[in-house]
């Protein structure tokens, strides 16, 4: 099992971070690495079990299927169900935090998964920097980061 | 059932906050509110179980019990056994997050707890602020300077082309939370131009003024600040006056100085005399400036008038009483608390007034046979107002220079008849906005500072990046003497 936890501070209200991270169906609108997606069988974003089919702007195609959302928690639990990444029983924590001392947010992004040895520490980075970071890059850019 | 939650970003990595925070009998040597703290005999600062015992500085005594500890996940849980603080069923937690992004630390401070009826907000406030707050500032300032050290390297490097370093910028018209540490860089001087390493930056209330937006010296997002001294690192073509490596200190528009390094026109600078050094300068030159346009231009004040000066423990009400008093006034100071009326009397108030049965007006006459001043020096502003005019002997003059309690309102000049009083409302722009008016205040001040007629007391000294916690102290009327913040690289 290989861990994977990228953390961030963005200089806006966590409610307002979370207004754009907690539509299932919207990353195209701020990470950076993704084309285009949409949710299966037309079913509401905030489904809990729906699933979103998108795709990379590199072409890949990948679907995750939303396994908890909580308003409260200002958190998003998705797993992989298909990808080219070449990883197994993938799960992911997207958290939002409020900090009250200025008034902006902890953002922590996590996942665990199983994977061909000599490919974890590649996985590793790719998803940490590449997909995780670059999100966090991207909110960073679009509200302000620290 | 009262819940407070807590939390802040600290520029440090999670082991050198986490170093602090795991010692549970260490907050004697951190936390401001606590003077000591002991373990029950016989038990170690990392064994679950153990009771620490806190004497606090007002004297309150706590006993708290570590419930749990994980250096995995940088997390403590506590609770209150026995206090003198009425605190019921506390129990709290403390818990890091390490931020990955800059290598910092995210950190948690949570409680729920039960308190007597009607006491829910008042004792909720005192856990979030003068317990978690306080203790966010405090930790900072122990691990954020350790962290910070390396930046000193690259900014050396940096010199030759833009010079690197930080500042605290408003980014919007509001609280103290609108304050915000970024990177700048400092672009080489252009001609008539300075280029400075700053060392001391003085805070004023003219800069919550800047940043609330009640005046409309910045445009947000900005940095803030009036008032610095440093060292000139370089300077543009046609200055004369100064080189690399002097000493120098500014306190005038335009607004600019929470920064490490800062290009400013070279006309707006002072040399410092050997005799003043940095702190002393950033903490006093634009106080002092104030205090020598109050006495010497709006009011020339004169032996044997007698002076009435509100918050005569601040920044500027200090310099006003030793001044005043070596000029020969009588000097009557008006403030809050005991501690304070002491350093007031410490820098040459002949009494103070303190809130009690009696109004201001009431006790003021009182002292001066029924007379009231012949000039009153206010900040204060809305509350204050209505009673220094009733306060003013006739044909006297009240200074009203500035506002700290609120916007004093519209007032019908007529109440001016009362008394035939004169009101003044000088801006401290006009009385430095030329090169020759700075030259001649500064003069004034740095002779009076030689000959020890004033001294400039520092009363907070902060780290540049935590200029929200200077703002937030200055307005909660909880500083006494002027407020540094010094830049960290």
């Amino acid at each position: 099992m290989t861990e994977v936890y990228t953390s961030s501070v963005i200089a806006a209200p966590a409610e307002r971070v979370w207004a754009a991270v907690r539509d299932f169906n919207g990353l195209p609108d701020w990470h950076p690495a993704i084309a285009e997606s949409r949710i299966e069988a037309g079913a509401p974003a905030d489904q809990v079990g729906c699933i979103r089919a998108f795709r990379l702007k590199d072409g890949g195609f990948i679907r995750e299927k939303l396994l908890a959302l909580s308003d409260y928690d200002l958190s998003v639990i998705y797993s992989i169900l298909e990808s080219p990444m070449g990883v197994e029983n993938y799960v992911a924590t997207l958290k939002l935090t409020p900090i009250t001392d200025g008034g902006g947010t902890f953002a922590e992004w996590s996942a665990t998964f199983d994977c061909a040895p000599e490919r974890e520490a590649d996985l590793a980075l790719h998803i940490g920097q590449g997909v995780f970071q670059g999100g966090f890059d991207a909110l960073k850019a679009r509200f302000g980061g620290s | 059932m009262v819940t407070v939650r807590r939390s802040t970003d600290i520029d440090a990595p999670i082991d050198a906050v986490w170093r602090v925070l795991r010692d549970f009998n260490g907050h004697n040597r951190w936390h401001p509110a606590v003077a000591k703290s002991a373990l029950d005999a016989g038990k170690k600062t990392d064994q679950v179980g153990a009771v620490r015992n806190f004497t606090l500085h007002n004297g309150a005594r706590i006993r708290e019990r570590l419930l749990s500890l994980s250096d995995r996940q940088h997390a403590l849980r506590y609770s209150i056994v026995e206090s003198d603080v009425p605190l019921l069923n506390y129990v709290a937690e403390v818990a890091l997050r390490p931020v990955t992004d800059g290598d910092r630390t995210f950190w948690s401070w949570q409680s729920r707890f039960q308190t007597p009826e009607g006491r829910e907000a008042e004792l909720a406030k005192l856990v979030a602020e003068d317990v978690y707050e306080a203790g966010f500032s405090a930790v900072k300032a122990q691990v954020e300077r350790r962290a910070a050290r390396p930046a000193t390297v690259s900014l050396d490097r940096a010199t030759g082309s833009e010079l690197a370093g930080q500042a605290v910028i408003v980014e919007r018209h509001g609280g103290a939370d609108q304050l915000r540490t970024v990177a700048v860089t400092a672009p080489p001087p252009a001609p008539g131009q300075v280029r400075l390493r700053q060392t001391a930056i003085g805070v004023n209330f003219i800069d919550v003024y800047c940043r609330t937006g009640t005046f409309d010296l910045l445009k947000p997002p900005g940095v803030l600040g009036m008032e610095a001294a440093g060292e000139v690192v370089d300077v543009g073509a046609g200055v004369r006056h100064l080189q690399p490596g002097q000493r120098v200190a500014y306190a005038c528009p335009p607004v600019g100085a929470y920064c490490s390094v800062r290009t400013i026109d070279a006309a707006l600078l002072v040399p410092l005399p050997d005799s003043i050094d940095d702190v002393t300068a950033a903490a006093g030159l634009l106080k002092g400036m104030t205090a020598a346009f109050l006495l010497h231009q709006v009011h020339p004040v004169k032996a044997g008038e007698t002076l009435l000066i509100y918050a005569p423990a601040g920044g500027v009400g200090r310099l006003l009483c030793q001044w005043a008093n070596h000029l020969g006034a009588r000097v009557i100071g008006a403030t809050s608390s005991e501690e304070k009326a002491r350093a007031a009397r410490a820098a040459g108030a002949h009494d103070v007034i303190l809130p009690g049965p009696d109004s201001l007006e009431t006790q003021l006459r009182a002292l001066t046979d029924g007379r009231g001043a012949d000039v009153i020096y206010d900040a204060v502003g809305r509350d204050s107002f209505p009673h220094s005019l009733a306060a003013l002997a006739n044909c006297g003059h009240l200074v009203s220079y500035g506002q700290a309690s609120g916007d004093i309102g519209a007032w019908d000049i007529g109440a001016l008849a009362a008394n035939s009083a004169t009101l003044s409302r000088p801006n401290f722009g006009h009385y430095c906005d030329s090169p020759e008016k700075v030259a001649a205040l500064t003069k004034r001040l740095f002779d009076a500072l030689e000959r020890r007629v004033l001294s400039v007391e520092v009363g907070l000294r902060l780290p540049l990046s935590q200029a929200a916690e200077a703002h937030r102290a200055l307005e909660g009327r909880r500083t006494m003497g002027s407020t540094v913040l010094i830049p960290e690289t």
